[in-house]
C-alpha cells in the first residue's frame, strides 16, 4: 500500500536511469544517509564508535572491494587481508613522510598502491580459475604478510613492526590519532565509505558492471560477444584493490590505530570479510555492508544478551556460544538463503510491494 | 518458505537491535578491575591459566581482607579470545563500567590500548610484555611494563650465559641464535641482540617461525642444528612452545643450551616432552611452585582448602603464579593510591599509584610473597622498574629456579629504551614531560 510504485512516471532518461529509480527507494535511502551523518555524531558513545560504527564501516568497504570481485565478477580471492596491509603500510608510510598531505588525499594514493598490486596479483586469473585462483590471491597474502614482517623500512623500522595513525587534521579539526574526536573520525571514515559506495553502485549498473557479471556468468560467451577478458578481469582486480586498500587504511589509522602486522592474519581478515560477503549477499553493494554489520554486531549482541535476559554466563562461555551460534549461522544461510541477507531484503520489499493485497 | 524468511529477517534485526543495548552502572567505595582473559582461541590454554590465577588473587584478597584499604574489589572477566577487535569491545564496555586500569595480556591489543590510554585516563600495565619503549615514562606517563622489559631481559640473557662461559669476555666467536614467534612479539628482542652482538663479539642468528608453522617447525630446526650455535634463544608463546621443545630433542640439540623467555617456560611447554625435555631452561621474574604464604592464603580463601579443585585450575603453575603476581602488582598499585587519595580512586589516580609503586622486601614478606619475587620500584621516568629475571629449569618433572637474580645491562639497554620510546612518541606526538 505505502510500497507502491504506481504512478511514478518516468519522462525523461535521467529519470529513468537513476540510482534508486523508485521513489520510496529513494527517500528511504536519503533518510538513512541523514541518519548516519546525524544521529551518531549527536548520541554514540565511545563504545558504539569503537565496537560498532568504525568496524563495520572500514570492514563493509573491504567486503564491497571484494564483492566487486568475487560477486560481480567471479572470481575467487583469499587475498584481502594482503591489500588491506598493502593500504594500511602504504598510506602509514605516505602520511609519515608527507605530514601535511591532506588525509583523503593519503587514502587516494594508498588505494592506487593496492590497485597496482592488484593488477599484478590479477594476471594470473586469466588463465586460472576457481580454487585454483583463490590460492594464487592466498599466496599475495602471504607474500604480503612476509614483507610487513621483513622490511624494515615499511614500518618506519620499529622493533616490533607497528605502524599507527598519527595525529593529523582537516580544516582544523583532528580527524586522526588518539587526540581526534571519535565523531570527528566517524565523519570521515562516513564520507569515505559513502562516496566509495556511490561509485561503486554506478560502476556495477554500467557497462563495466555488465562485463564483469556477463564474465561471471558464462566467460566464454562474454568473450563472443566482444569483452575481452584479460582487461575485464584485470579492472575488477584493480578496483576490488582500490576499494580494500581504502579500507585497510581506514581499518588501521582510524579503527585500530596501532597495529603490528599480525593484525592482517588470514583468520582475522581475509576470511571473516569473505563471510561478511557470503552472509550478506554475493552482488549487492547493500549486501556487504549488511554483512558487515551482521558479522560484527553478531557477537556484541549475544555478549549483551546474556546479562540483559538476567543469566549470568561467563563469558568465555559466550564465546563458546558464538562459535556455535556462528556456524551454524554460516550452514543456515547457505542452506535456506544463498543469496544473502541484500535477497531477504528483496523478499521483504516484494512482499511490501503487495501488501495489504497479496494474490 | 515464508516462516524461515520471516525467522531470519527477524534474526537479523533482533542482532542489529540488541547490539546497542547499554550495560551501565556501579556502586561506591569500589575499584573495578578489568580481567582481559583469553579462555577461547589459539592461546587458550595458556590463556586459562593466567585468568585463573588473576582471579583466585583478587578473590582471595577480597575474601581475606575484605578488599584493598577497605574498598572493595569488583572484577569482571571479559573473554576476547586473543583478538584485537574483540578486545577493543572488551576494553569500551569495560571503561563505562569505571576500570580503573587496563592489562590486556596480548601484544595486539596493547598496541591498540596504548595510544587510548592517556585519552581515556586509563593506565596500562603490561606486566613484561608490550612495547619496550613504554619503559620511558617521560614519554609514555600512561604505560607500565614492570618488573622489566623484553629488552632488559635480552640483556640479562647475554650476562647470564656470558656467565656460564666465564665471563662476558668469553662471549666473544661464540654462536649465539634465536627462535621467535614471526610477530611484533617476536621481533622485539632482535635489535638488542644485534647491538650486544658487536659489543662482547658474538656471531647472531635468528630464525622466525610464522604462525602457520607453529605446530612443525622442522625446516627452521634443520637450519639451526646445521648452524648449531651455542646457545639459542627462543621468544614463543602458545603451541609454538612445546613443539619448539621437542624439536630440540628430535634434532639432537642440546637441552641445557637452550633457554626460553618467560612465555616459553610452563608446565604446558615441558610437560608433552617431560623427561625429553630435562634441562631446558626458561627465563622468569617470580618463583614458580606453592610455597609461598600467598598461595596458602589462594588456597584456603579461594578453593577452601580443596587441593584437587586448586590444582584443575592449574594452582602453583607457572602462568598462573605470573598472573597471580600480576594482579598482586596491581592490587599494590591501587594500595599506594588509595592511600594517598582516599577512597575512590580515577584511572588518573591509579596512573600516580603505579608510578610510585615502591615494593620493598618487607613489603613482599607481609604480603607473604617472600621469596616469590623482587622488589620492585617504579619511578616516574623509570616504568619498568629494576628488572632483574631468574632463570628456572625443567628437571622433567618440574620447574626448578637454578639461577640468582640476573641483572638487564642497564648501561646499554636503558640508551636504547629511550631512544625507542622517543621514537614510538614521535608517531603520536608525545611531549617530554618535564616533571621527571
Amino acid at each position: 500500500m505505502i510500497y507502491r510504485e504506481a504512478g511514478q512516471i518516468k519522462t525523461n532518461y535521467a529519470s529513468d536511469q537513476q540510482i534508486f529509480p523508485i521513489a520510496q527507494d529513494r527517500w528511504a535511502i536519503y533518510a538513512f544517509l541523514a541518519f548516519l551523518f546525524i544521529v551518531p555524531p549527536l548520541f554514540a558513545s565511545d563504545y558504539h564508535y569503537e565496537v560498532i560504527l568504525f568496524p563495520v564501516l572500514s570492514l563493509g568497504l573491504a567486503a564491497l572491494g571484494l564483492n566487486i570481485l568475487t560477486g560481480y565478477c567471479g572470481l575467487i580471492s583469499l587475498g584481502t587481508g594482503g591489500f588491506m596491509a598493502i593500504g594500511a603500510y602504504s598510506a602509514f608510510k605516505i602520511t609519515t613522510a608527507f605530514p601535511d598531505l591532506n588525509i583523503l588525499i593519503v587514502f587516494l594514493c594508498a588505494g592506487l598502491i593496492s590497485a597496482m598490486f592488484g593488477i599484478l596479483i590479477g594476471l594470473p586469473s586469466l588463465r586460472i580459475k576457481g580454487f585454483y585462483l583463490a590460492v594464487t590471491t592466498l599466496a599475495a597474502h602471504f607474500f604480503v604478510e612476509w614483507a610487513i614482517n621483513r622490511i624494515d623500512w615499511l614500518s618506519d623500522y620499529s622493533p616490533s613492526h607497528t605502524i599507527g595513525g598519527p595525529n593529523r587534521d582537516m580544516f582544523g579539526i583532528a580527524v586522526m590519532g588518539p587526540n581526534a574526536d571519535p565523531a570527528a573520525k566517524y565523519m570521515l571514515m562516513l564520507v569515505v565509505v559513502v562516496i566509495l559506495a556511490f561509485m561503486a553502485k554506478n560502476l556495477v549498473r554500467g557497462r563495466i558492471g555488465r562485463a564483469w557479471m556477463a564474465i561471471r556468468d558464462m566467460d566464454i560467451a562474454a568473450e563472443l560477444i566482444g569483452i575481452k577478458p584479460l582487461p575485464t578481469k584485470l579492472l575488477a582486480f584493480a578496483v576490488s584493490s582500490f576499494y580494500v586498500g581504502v579500507a585497510g587504511a581506514m581499518y588501521v589509522l582510524i579503527y585500530l590505530e596501532s597495529v603490528d602486522p599480525e593484525a592482517f592474519e588470514i583468520l582475522t581478515t581475509s576470511f571473516p570479510v569473505l563471510f561478511m560477503i557470503i552472509i550478506g549477499g554475493l552482488g549487492s553493494i547493500m549486501g556487504s555492508f549488511m554483512g558487515a554489520a551482521f558479522i560484527v554486531l553478531l557477537p556484541v549482541f549475544l555478549r549483551n544478551l546474556f546479562p540483559v535476559i538476567g543469566l549470568d554466563v561467563p563469558s568465555h562461555v559466550i564465546q563458546h556460544i558464538e562459535f556455535m551460534f556462528f556456524g551454524g549461522l554460516i550452514v543456515f544461510f547457505l542452506i535456506v538463503e544463498p543469496n544473502g541477507l541484500a535477497r531477504l531484503w528483496q523478499i521483504v520489499k516484494e512482499k511490501l510491494r503487495l501488501w495489504p493485497f497479496p494474490h | 518458505m515464508k516462516l524461515k524468511h520471516l525467522m531470519s529477517v527477524l534474526l537479523a534485526a533482533a542482532v542489529a537491535a540488541g547490539s546497542f543495548a547499554a550495560t551501565p552502572v556501579f556502586a561506591k567505595e569500589s575499584i573495578f578491575i578489568p580481567v582481559f582473559s583469553y579462555r577461547t582461541g589459539p592461546f587458550s590454554p595458556g590463556g586459562t591459566k593466567v585468568a585463573n590465577g588473576h582471579v583466585a588473587y583478587l578473590k582471595m584478597i577480597q575474601k581475606r581482607d575484605g578488599g584493598v584499604e577497605g574498598v572493595d574489589i569488583k572484577f569482571e572477566e571479559c573473554e576476547f579470545g586473543y583478538k584485537t577487535d574483540r578486545g577493543v569491545e572488551c576494553y569500551e564496555r569495560m571503561k563505562s563500567k569505571g576500570s580503573i586500569i587496563s592489562h590486556p595480556n596480548s601484544t595486539g591489543l596493547t598496541y591498540k590500548l596504548v595510544p587510548k590510554a592517556p585519552v581515556d585516563e586509563i593506565p596500562i600495565l603490561t606486566m613484561g610484555y608490550g612495547m619496550s619503549g613504554a619503559a620511558d615514562g617521560r614519554y609514555f606517563p600512561w604505560a607500565f611494563n614492570f618488573p622489566t622489559s623484553y629488552w632488559s631481559q635480552a640483556s640479562a640473557f647475554i650476562q647470564y650465559v656470558g656467565n656460564e662461559v666465564g665471563g662476558t669476555d668469553n662471549l666473544k666467536g661464540k654462536k649465539i641464535g634465536l627462535i621467535f614467534l614471526e610477530s611484533g612479539y617476536g621481533r622485539e628482542p632482535i635489535p638488542l641482540f644485534e647491538a650486544l652482538g658487536k659489543k662482547f663479539g658474538y656471531e647472531f642468528k635468528h630464525w622466525a617461525v610464522p604462525g602457520k608453522q607453529m605446530a612443525d617447525q622442522r625446516s627452521q630446526w634443520r637450519k639451526i642444528t646445521r648452524w648449531n650455535p651455542d646457545y639459542l634463544f627462543m621468544w614463543g608463546w602458545g603451541v609454538m612452545n612445546p613443539t619448539a621443545v621437542s624439536r630440540a630433542h628430535e634434532f639432537g640439540y642440546p637441552m641445557d643450551k637452550f633457554i626460553g623467555v618467560w612465555w616459553s617456560g610452563d608446565e604446558l611447554d615441558t610437560k608433552p616432552s617431560g623427561e625429553k625435555a630435562k634441562g631446558y631452561r626458561a627465563a622468569t621474574f617470580h618463583a614458580p611452585g606453592t610455597f609461598s604464604d600467598m598461595h596458602k592464603d589462594v588456597l584456603k580463601h579461594v578453593y577452601n582448602g580443596d587441593m584437587e579443585a586448586a590444582k584443575k585450575d592449574s594452582y602453583g603453575d607457572v602462568l598462573y603464579n605470573r598472573a597471580m603476581f600480576n594482579a598482586m602488582l596491581i592490587v599494590e598499585a591501587a594500595r599506594t593510591a588509595i592511600k594517598k587519595y582516599g577512597k575512590k580512586i580515577t584511572g588518573k589516580e591509579m596512573r600516580w599509584g603505579l608510578e610510585n609503586l615502591n615494593l620493598t622486601e618487607d613489603r613482599l614478606a607481609s604480603l607473604g610473597a617472600k621469596g616469590f619475587g623482587k622488589p620492585i620500584k617504579v619511578t616516574c621516568a623509570d616504568h619498568e622498574g629494576s628488572g632483574p629475571v631468574l632463570f628456572q629449569e625443567w628437571d622433567g618433572k618440574q620447574w626448578k629456579i637454578v639461577s640468582d637474580w640476573v641483572s638487564p645491562m642497564r648501561d646499554i639497554v636503558r640508551p636504547m629504551l629511550e631512544e625507542a620510546a622517543a621514537k614510538e612518541a614521535k608517531k603520536w606526538d608525545y611531549k617530554k614531560r618535564t616533571d621527571c
